[in-house]
């Protein structure tokens, strides 16, 4: 008899796993929110909204991250395109936002501000129900994934991969890039979208809702990494390996790789989706520069950095990487693009594992 | 009738006035000055009309003066002001003294265009050849009937071939409104050798029954725009073509030296845009350095940029491949995230060097203006020089990998490495001039967009996705492939800008050239035989 779902999913993560992501949980879910709500801002333990914010940032670029890695580190397949997924899910999300702004906006109009200004008279059709949460949340979920699978589907058939793969989907996000920054395609052009007033009537600027947003951003990364966990332990996982290690051996004992890269190309998709609509409401703006190509480029770095084909890796390298560029950026803003670069040739020459194969290797030596 | 006793008293009247006035100089006709004055517009008209035909080069000084608004009336004189003093219009006497009020000569529209005529007809009997030129230029769109006979007259006396053309041109257009209707079948029949859309516009009225009567010149007429609808098109079509070859060959010249780095060596080079910003850099340096210390030489500074570009880029291209890319060869993954670490170093660099801003580099007086092909075509010469500067390149290239001991030492370590090795080729030093190479042709084509594009540090970012779309779309390893794909993609891109506009052009090119690839992962050209699996 094969072994529940629920069991095999509870036995994906080992012990010291499951203790980590309760400690995690316990952190972000019940003390930073309450410590950030309860406590007044001149208390030495109060958490400000400047962590609260920048926290719950680097946790959607973790869910990206992880996303990412089970393409890259898992599949072997590098998408230089994973921006323009993250970037849709925050348009979906972003639709619905600015339709909550109602007759705020500077126009006091229904319609949102851009249109007013394109001299629009009323939504076009594909903005239709984007004023109910529901909806939007099924457009998060729905169209990157519906775009990554047509898109994966022809590329993945024609046994496109390596370095082509690789391309073609910078050319995907490029040209995305180009469509959204047209005002008659609807978003908003180059200014995007952004003025958000609310989330279902509440306040988005509150606190309350910024410890809420940043809790269901943590809450996300955690379900995240469950789900990876238990695919790559799964026999799918190995199979996905597998490929990535000799996909011609793989396709003669008798498996069709097609079906194993889409699935995991799609459901990374919808991760960066995910992420993009909790990171939407928590930086207050959504524009067509989050699809450029050298966005899509950096959440490798991320991967990179924290160590490819495990979990935790990109979870520890995307915080390493953008609290280096929170720092960088304000203190020697001159200088960031030196350091990303230099970390660029620096990882792929030095620490081809990242920073979590670093640590093994200590480990070993010192055991031995 | 009238017409004549009209014009019989006005001669008289003229004779009259002679014999009063002293004349200080050549005079005009006193009584047809006095006509510009008049209050109703048509009498004006009719003078203007008469000075025009009158070949006198101090006409065309009055009705200057009148279409300046410097023509006065006072005291029922017509006069102008020569410095402080007050002249008569028609004798250049003096007016003493000068008249207690006074206005300037009203024009309104109708006056103005039949004075800007008039004075197109007076030039066209300039004895300057260019001032005759542009006055049967001016006559090519608004030429009425009156200034018909002039244009005979021009015709007749005119022994310069171009400006005869156009002058029966002109003449033909003057006479569409002749009411002999044999005059106009004949102007029909000279305009139907016409290319312009002007001509156009003026001969569609004639289809109609309500404006023209006679059906021999309806069907002439119908005839004439179908035949220059379909030289519009040529002409419109080869001026897409062209535009389309231009776009192509700064594509190309952005892919050459990818086509060696990525093609031939098979390193993903995400630095490459950088190396193209490092040619467009250095010529930059060196108009800088000419306007220094060679101004007189400026407009030839283009040239000594040339090889300054290319050693500048390839010495960048080796210092990377020495440094950093020699360690990731067959990691085709790591060696793009590392390049595009460079990238990013080099952008960088140059906004610390050059600063954010983008820097002006000139185009030479000799690159500016563009020749005439045909009516509505005119080819710039900028495009033309980088056309031409495209063959060159390619040129070189091929010597370079055909001719020279260093391409066969290329081509033979791509071929097969271990081989070459072993019959003593020095390996690790052919890939870094090889490298080195790519790096150079990518500055060459540095050169050349600074001459079209902004030079700024980010400009090599736009290229990039671009580049590496026209040498995936020719074929890995293809250097002929990247040609045609280039110059495919960049008509290609010119036609449906033309139908589109540039962003959805630009968007249906990648999409096709992203169903493309999937149709054909190898490209244009693919290679045949034992290299084509790895």
């Amino acid at each position: 008899m094969r072994t529940p779902f629920i069991i095999r999913f509870l036995n994906a993560t080992p012990r010291a796993g499951w203790i980590a992501l309760g400690v995690f949980a316990a952190l972000t879910l019940v003390v930073m929110p309450a410590l950030h709500l309860l406590l007044p801002e001149s208390s030495p333990f109060h958490v400000s909204t400047y962590v609260i914010t920048l926290s719950g940032k680097i946790m959607c670029y973790a869910i990206v991250a992880v996303a990412m890695d089970l393409i890259w580190g898992y599949a072997g397949i590098l998408s230089l395109g994973h921006g323009l997924f993250f970037a849709l899910g925050g348009y979906a999300f972003g639709m619905y936002l600015m339709r909550e702004i109602g007759t705020d906006g500077s126009y006091q109009s229904h319609l949102p501000d851009f249109m007013v200004f394109l001299d629009w008279k009323e939504l076009p059709w594909y903005w239709a129900g984007s004023d109910s949460m529901l909806w939007a949340i099924l457009l998060v979920l729905t169209v990157p994934a519906l775009v990554a699978y047509i898109f994966g589907y022809f590329a993945f058939r024609s046994r496109i991969k390596g370095v082509y793969f690789s391309i073609i989907t910078q050319a995907m996000t490029f040209a995305a890039m180009l469509f959204f920054f047209r005002n008659e395609t609807g978003f908003g052009g180059n200014n995007g979208f952004t003025d958000f007033k609310r989330i279902l009537g509440h306040d988005i600027t509150s606190p309350e809702m910024r410890a809420t947003l940043f809790a269901l951003s943590a809450l996300a990364l955690m379900l995240t990494l469950l789900a990876g966990r238990y695919l790559v332990t799964s026999k799918f996982g190995r199979v996905l390996t597998a490929i990535r290690d000799a996909e011609s051996r793989v396709m003669f004992i008798g498996y069709n790789p097609l079906h194993y890269k889409l699935f995991i190309w799609t459901f990374s998709a919808m991760l960066c989706a995910i992420a993009g609509a909790l990171y939407v409401p928590q930086v207050g703006i959504i524009n067509p520069g989050e699809m450029s190509p050298a966005n899509s480029i950096e959440i490798a770095i991320w991967v990179a950095v924290g160590g490819r084909g495990t979990l935790i890796g990109p979870v520890i390298g995307a915080g390493l990487v953008n609290l280096f560029k929170s720092y960088f950026t304000v203190a020697f803003p001159e200088y960031w693009l030196f350091f990303l670069g230099a970390l660029f040739v620096g990882v792929t020459l030095w620490l081809p594992e990242g920073v979590t194969g670093l640590w093994k290797r200590l480990k070993a030596r010192r055991t031995a | 009738m009238t017409e004549i006793t009209h014009t019989m008293t006005r001669y008289l009247l003229s004779l009259l006035l002679c014999l009063f006035a002293v004349p200080a100089f050549a005079a005009l006709d006193p009584a047809l000055v006095r006509q510009l004055a008049d209050e109703d517009s048509d009498i004006k008209i009719a003078a203007i009309q008469q000075f025009g035909a009158s070949a006198d080069p101090e006409a065309g000084r009055l009705l200057k003066a009148m279409a300046d608004d410097e023509l006065l009336v006072g005291d029922d004189t017509v006069f102008r002001f020569d410095g402080e003093q007050a002249r008569d219009a028609a004798s250049g006497a003096l007016i003493e003294p000068v008249p207690e009020a006074y206005e300037s000569i009203t024009v309104n529209n109708r006056i103005r265009a039949a004075l800007s005529n008039a004075l197109a007809a007076l030039k066209l009997f300039d004895a300057d050849r260019g001032v005759r030129l542009t006055a049967a230029k001016e006559l090519q769109s608004n030429a009425g009937l009156e200034v018909a006979p002039i244009l005979a007259r021009a015709m007749d006396k005119e022994s310069d071939s171009e400006i005869q053309a156009l002058l029966r041109q002109a003449h033909a257009l003057a006479n569409l409104g002749n009411p002999d209707a044999a005059a106009r079948l004949a102007a029909v029949d000279v305009l139907s050798d016409s290319a312009s859309a002007a001509t156009r516009g003026l001969l569609l009225p004639l289809l109609e029954t309500a404006n023209e009567p006679d059906a021999t010149v309806r069907a002439a007429a119908a005839q004439a725009v179908k035949e220059i609808e379909s030289r519009l098109a040529i002409g419109e079509t080869l001026a897409k073509m062209f535009t389309g070859i231009s776009l192509g060959s700064i594509l190309l010249l952005a892919a050459l030296g990818l086509a060696i780095t990525y093609g031939v060596m098979g390193v993903i080079n995400m630095a490459h845009g950088e190396l193209l910003m490092v040619g467009a850099y250095a010529t930059f340096f060196v108009q800088t350095l000419f306007r220094a210390w060679l101004p007189d030489y400026l407009d030839w500074y283009l040239l000594a940029a040339v090889p300054v570009a290319f050693f500048a880029a390839a010495l960048v291209g080796m210092l990377l491949e020495r440094t950093v890319i020699r360690r990731l060869y067959g990691r085709p993954l790591e060696t793009l995230l590392a390049t595009w670490g460079l990238s990013l170093v080099l952008i960088q660099a140059a906004r610390v060097l050059f600063g954010a801003q983008n820097v002006e580099v000139a185009n030479p007086v000799w690159m500016s203006g563009g020749v005439e092909i045909m009516a509505g075509l005119v080819l710039p010469w900028n495009r033309i020089v980088i056309v031409g500067f495209t063959l060159f390149v390619l040129a070189l290239m091929w010597v370079l990998m055909q001719k020279t001991r260093l391409g066969l030492f290329v081509r033979a370590v791509t071929q097969n490495r271990p081989m070459a090795g072993c019959v003593g080729v020095p390996t690790g030093r052919v890939d870094t001039l090889a490298f080195g190479l790519g790096a150079g042709i990518a500055g060459l084509g540095g050169v050349a967009l600074s001459q079209i594009t902004n030079v700024g540090p980010d400009m090599g970012q736009g290229y990039i996705v671009d580049s590496f779309l026209v040498v995936v779309l020719g074929g890995v390893g293809q250097l002929a492939g990247a040609v045609w794909a280039a110059l495919g993609l960049g008509i290609v891109t010119k036609f449906l800008e033309g139908w589109w506009g540039a962003v959805i052009a630009k968007i249906v090119v990648l999409v096709i050239v992203i169903i493309f690839i999937q149709k054909r992962p190898q490209g244009l050209f693919a290679l045949k035989g034992r290299f084509v699996e790895n």
